[in-house]
């Protein structure tokens, strides 16, 4: 294996109202990966996430007003690019995502075996257990999004992935808003970019709670189906 | 009856659609759907033989009632455009969102430094 400070590597961590959480993860991600630089993403938060970003020693961008998810994922890549970044690896604010595994994540880019690399809690040996309607749905997701791609996506919703700049440079122009995780999947397929999983163990969350409530699970299930059969069509 | 207030009506939509032309409320971009359809319609109810024709033709029994038709169209494919342009504006604005964060934290960044030697 190459050294790794051979690569630029961007640690982007999206946040809307995390300052419970993000302390710490922006302390155990630059613990696990003193080169790289960490960039936090506020998106429009009313809480102090920005001021606790800050204090604990992130790069900080700070969207005027909330935009999403995807939106602010994207503001992230496109930082990358401007700064030159080789390596963009996206982590969840809410401390449900391993810094000690980023090495993982990125290892696959660095040796050149594809462009995007998700970090998923159902390869090997996670311990991941979600909800009987969330199970269904990932299921689900995982099934038709790999039936698209031909080629086994086990976890299609996690936000901990890394992308190469190739991939950078396509996401930046074109991140989907609405389900970002789903849809950039079957985007990045389109344009024929090398898409690779690699098994993680995600903790618990350590604050805030998740977008998706089991209620929800069914109309949003319908909704991201809806948005892939609108990539599906969409020209990229 | 039906037919003067139609033409009244065109009429006044015709009056309105000009004066904010004019006075740049509305770009002539959209502008010219607009008249397109105010164009369409007074046609239809000045010239109510035409509209009995087609009516009968495309078997209408009320002729007004393909006025409405006429008018409903138009507004739909209005509607639809007006989606469109919703759509870029949204993108154009969150584009533009993303760029000032970025050059927020750059001019914070300068800034700093400037500040730092005193």
């Amino acid at each position: 294996m190459q050294p790794q400070t051979e690569k630029k590597v961007l640690i982007i961590i999206p946040a809307y109202n995390e300052e419970v959480s993000i302390g710490a993860v922006i302390d155990d991600v630059r613990k696990a990966m003193p080169t790289a630089t960490v960039l936090v993403v506020d998106d429009g938060s009313s809480d102090n996430t920005s001021a606790v970003a800050r204090k604990h020693g992130a790069k900080l961008l700070a969207h005027t007003f909330n935009m999403g998810i995807g939106a602010t994922v994207q503001t992230g890549y496109k930082y990358a690019l401007l700064h030159n970044y080789d390596i963009a690896v996206q982590v969840d604010a809410d401390g449900q995502h391993p810094p000690a595994q980023i090495k993982e994540l990125i290892k696959p880019i660095i040796e050149g075996r594809a462009n995007v690399v998700i970090g998923s809690r159902f390869l090997g040996q996670g311990d991941y257990k979600p909800s009987l309607a969330r199970g269904v749905g990932i299921a689900i997701f995982s099934k038709i999004v790999s039936i698209i791609l031909r080629e086994e996506i086990t976890d299609t919703t996690s936000g901990f992935r890394a992308v190469d700049k190739e991939a950078l440079k396509f996401l930046e122009g074109c991140y989907p808003d609405d389900y970002p995780e789903v849809e950039a999947l079957v985007l990045l397929h389109k344009k024929r970019f090398a898409i690779m999983e690699v098994p993680v163990t995600m903790a618990e969350r350590q604050g805030g709670k998740s977008s998706i409530t089991t209620g929800k699970s069914a109309y949003y299930m319908i909704k991201v189906l809806l948005a892939i059969m609108v990539d599906l069509i969409k020209k990229v | 009856m039906i037919q003067i207030i139609a033409i009244i009506t065109t009429l006044v939509f015709l009056v309105l659609v000009i004066d904010f032309i004019r006075r740049g409320l509305l770009k002539e971009k959209y502008a010219v759907l607009w008249l397109g359809f105010i164009v369409v319609i007074a046609i239809l109810a000045i010239w109510k033989n035409l509209l009995d024709m087609i009516a009968m033709r495309v078997g209408i029994a009320y002729s007004p009632s393909l006025l409405f038709l006429v008018a409903f169209i138009f507004i739909l494919l209005i509607l639809l455009h007006y989606s469109v342009v919703i759509s870029v504006l949204t993108d154009r604005n969150k584009r533009l969102a993303q760029e000032i964060t970025i050059i927020k934290s750059r001019l914070e960044e300068t800034i700093g430094k400037d500040s730092q030697p005193k």
